[in-house]
């Protein structure tokens, strides 16, 4: 155990360092997170081409495009915009206007390096999008089975009463500002900022952006009518859906931040191996 | 070093991220990416087939449910000349034919369509695009058509053949027989209270309220059973399917 003397240095240690590591990600863990990189991308991406072709969200059993969006990305007469809850956002050059890879002047919602297939083609996003579906649902069930039955969710993520104390949650936002993000004690469990994170990820936007999903489809809601009064009707579905799918965009770029912050040589290394390596650093040294 | 790291693990990024943008249109045009769609299509269709009932029906609405304006979309009038004569006279030279592998092939006038058993439905249209509308329903389900014809063994599907030409060639659709069988598919003359309006499918429609819209054929001319879909069109059972891809299965 390591006693309140031990102060770590929070800086990971430079590749082939000798010192003993941490064994921290088990190999579900890893198989998942990697294959998520790739199906939750193209989930993504060929989740925006089908955005592409209807850009207006709706809350409610219908909506077109007759109705109120309470969001909506389009052409202005001049360049493009996103328009949110009644705010006017310009976005020209990025949503609603912007220039293919070719030179040309585009007023589609999202640009062509952000979908799949790059030029628009709904059906071929749909493809895409209805195929990884498969993967996508079969890595996200799978994971949280076998994360619930190897004690993963209860002994890693299950956050600690203690760790819910507002003064243990401000001195961690405050660890994340100084840029401090392992355990101090040698070990290395999620901090409670993270724990909430994950928690977020794993057991609301992942299962939200799945069943969202299904509830778009007419013959899940013939199958399942429930799903339809879960999430307030189906264009309310396709909202949550999109906003589930802006929650992980948002967790993938913090996540990456984080990554390169606490030193991403180490931090990559421990997903792919497992193994984390920390520095604990002698008494008076620090 | 740290800095050289993180700009290395940067570049990594960037150029991981053109390799997917390239990578992923190139993906797509290869046979194994092919297979693969259309193996988790079937997927998609067992799965869906093996959760629901047969006759599981879509949800109905209620009248304060529906939507202000029924949205209209692709042909909002067939320019075909037979079409625009069978328009001009308020459709009263209309006859559907219901043919192919039928015991019974029928020639039916809108006045005799109305005149046989008629289901009201208020449902939803969910266009493949993402928009929905709610309207009210009204027409002759199909399931009695295919009985008065009588369905030979040999036929597996339904082919509605339409008046409009979209692009190049002739609007169709096919569902099989669990769909045309189906107590909620109806072939609508009426929507929202009134005779079904021109740029929503008059004289009839389709509703096969299980699937997206592209399967809900407008301007339907005539019914044909058939045992498979390879010598219509280019054979991959309706037209957005053969121009564009789109699934033959459109439930999700």
């Amino acid at each position: 155990m390591a006693t309140a003397a031990e102060h770590a240095i929070n800086a990971p240690l430079a590749p082939g360092s000798g010192s003993p590591g941490i064994y921290r990600h088990r190999l579900a863990t890893r198989l998942w997170h990697w294959s998520n990189v790739v199906v939750l991308i193209i989930m993504l991406m060929s989740g925006l081409m089908i955005f592409n072709a209807h850009p207006r969200l709706y809350w409610g059993e219908y909506g077109a495009n007759s109705d109120y969006a309470w969001l909506e990305i389009g052409p202005t007469a001049t360049g493009g915009h996103l328009v949110v809850a009644g705010l006017d956002i310009p976005t020209t050059g990025i949503l609603g206007q912007w220039t293919d890879a070719n030179g040309n002047q585009q007023t589609r919602a999202f640009p062509y390096w952000a979908t799949i297939p790059s030029g628009y083609n709904l059906a071929g996003a749909r493809r895409w999008h209805l195929s990884f579906a498969w993967a996508f649902a079969i890595l996200t069930i799978g994971y949280l089975i076998i994360s619930a039955a190897n004690r993963h969710i209860r002994r890693d993520l299950l956050p600690k009463k203690s760790e819910l104390a507002p003064a243990h949650l401000w001195q961690d936002v405050k660890d994340h500002l100084r840029l401090r993000f392992h355990p101090t004690d040698g070990t290395a469990h999620y901090n409670i900022l993270q724990k909430l994170t994950y928690g977020l990820v794993l057991f609301v936007l992942l299962p939200g952006v799945l069943l969202t999903g299904l509830t778009m489809s007419p013959a899940f809601n013939a199958a399942w009518p429930w799903m339809l009064d879960l999430f307030g009707g189906r264009q309310s579905a396709r909202s949550l859906h999109f906003i589930c799918a802006a929650g992980l965009v948002g967790f993938i770029l913090v996540h990456l931040l984080l990554v390169m912050l606490a030193g991403p040589i180490n931090e990559i290394r421990s997903m792919i191996t497992g193994w984390l390596h920390v520095r604990k650093v002698e008494e008076g040294s620090a | 070093m740290m800095i050289a790291r993180r700009k290395l693990v940067g570049s990594l990024g960037v150029a991981a991220g053109g390799l997917l943008l390239s990578g992923c249109d190139r993906v797509a045009g290869t046979p194994a990416f092919r297979s693969f769609v259309e193996g988790t299509d079937g997927l998609t269709i067992d799965f869906t087939r093996l959760v629901s009932k047969r006759d599981a029906l879509a949800r109905e609405y209620t009248l304060t449910d529906l939507s202000p304006v029924f949205r209209a979309n692709g042909t909002r009038v067939p320019a075909a000349p037979e079409y625009q004569s069978l328009m001009a006279n308020k459709f009263a030279d209309f006859r559907l034919r219901i043919d192919g592998l039928v015991r019974q092939p029928l020639s039916l006038s809108l006045a005799q369509l109305r005149s046989l058993p008629v289901r009201t439905q208020i449902t939803r249209h969910d266009c493949v695009e993402g928009w929905s509308a709610i309207g009210q329903w009204t027409g002759t389900p199909l399931s009695g058509l295919m009985k008065q014809a009588g369905l030979m063994p040999s036929a597996r599907f339904i082919v509605f053949h339409c008046a409009d030409d979209y692009g190049a060639s002739k609007y169709y659709e096919s569902i099989d027989l669990i769909d045309a069988f189906h107590p909620q598919t109806i072939l609508a003359w009426g929507l929202n209270g009134q005779r079904l309006p021109i740029q929503n499918g008059a004289p009839l429609r389709l509703r096969v309220e299980r699937q997206l819209g592209y399967k809900h054929a407008k301007y339907v001319m005539r019914i044909e059973a058939v045992a498979s879909l390879a010598q219509i069109g280019a054979g991959k059972g309706g037209y957005w399917e053969d121009s564009n891809d789109y699934a033959w299965y459109a439930g999700i």
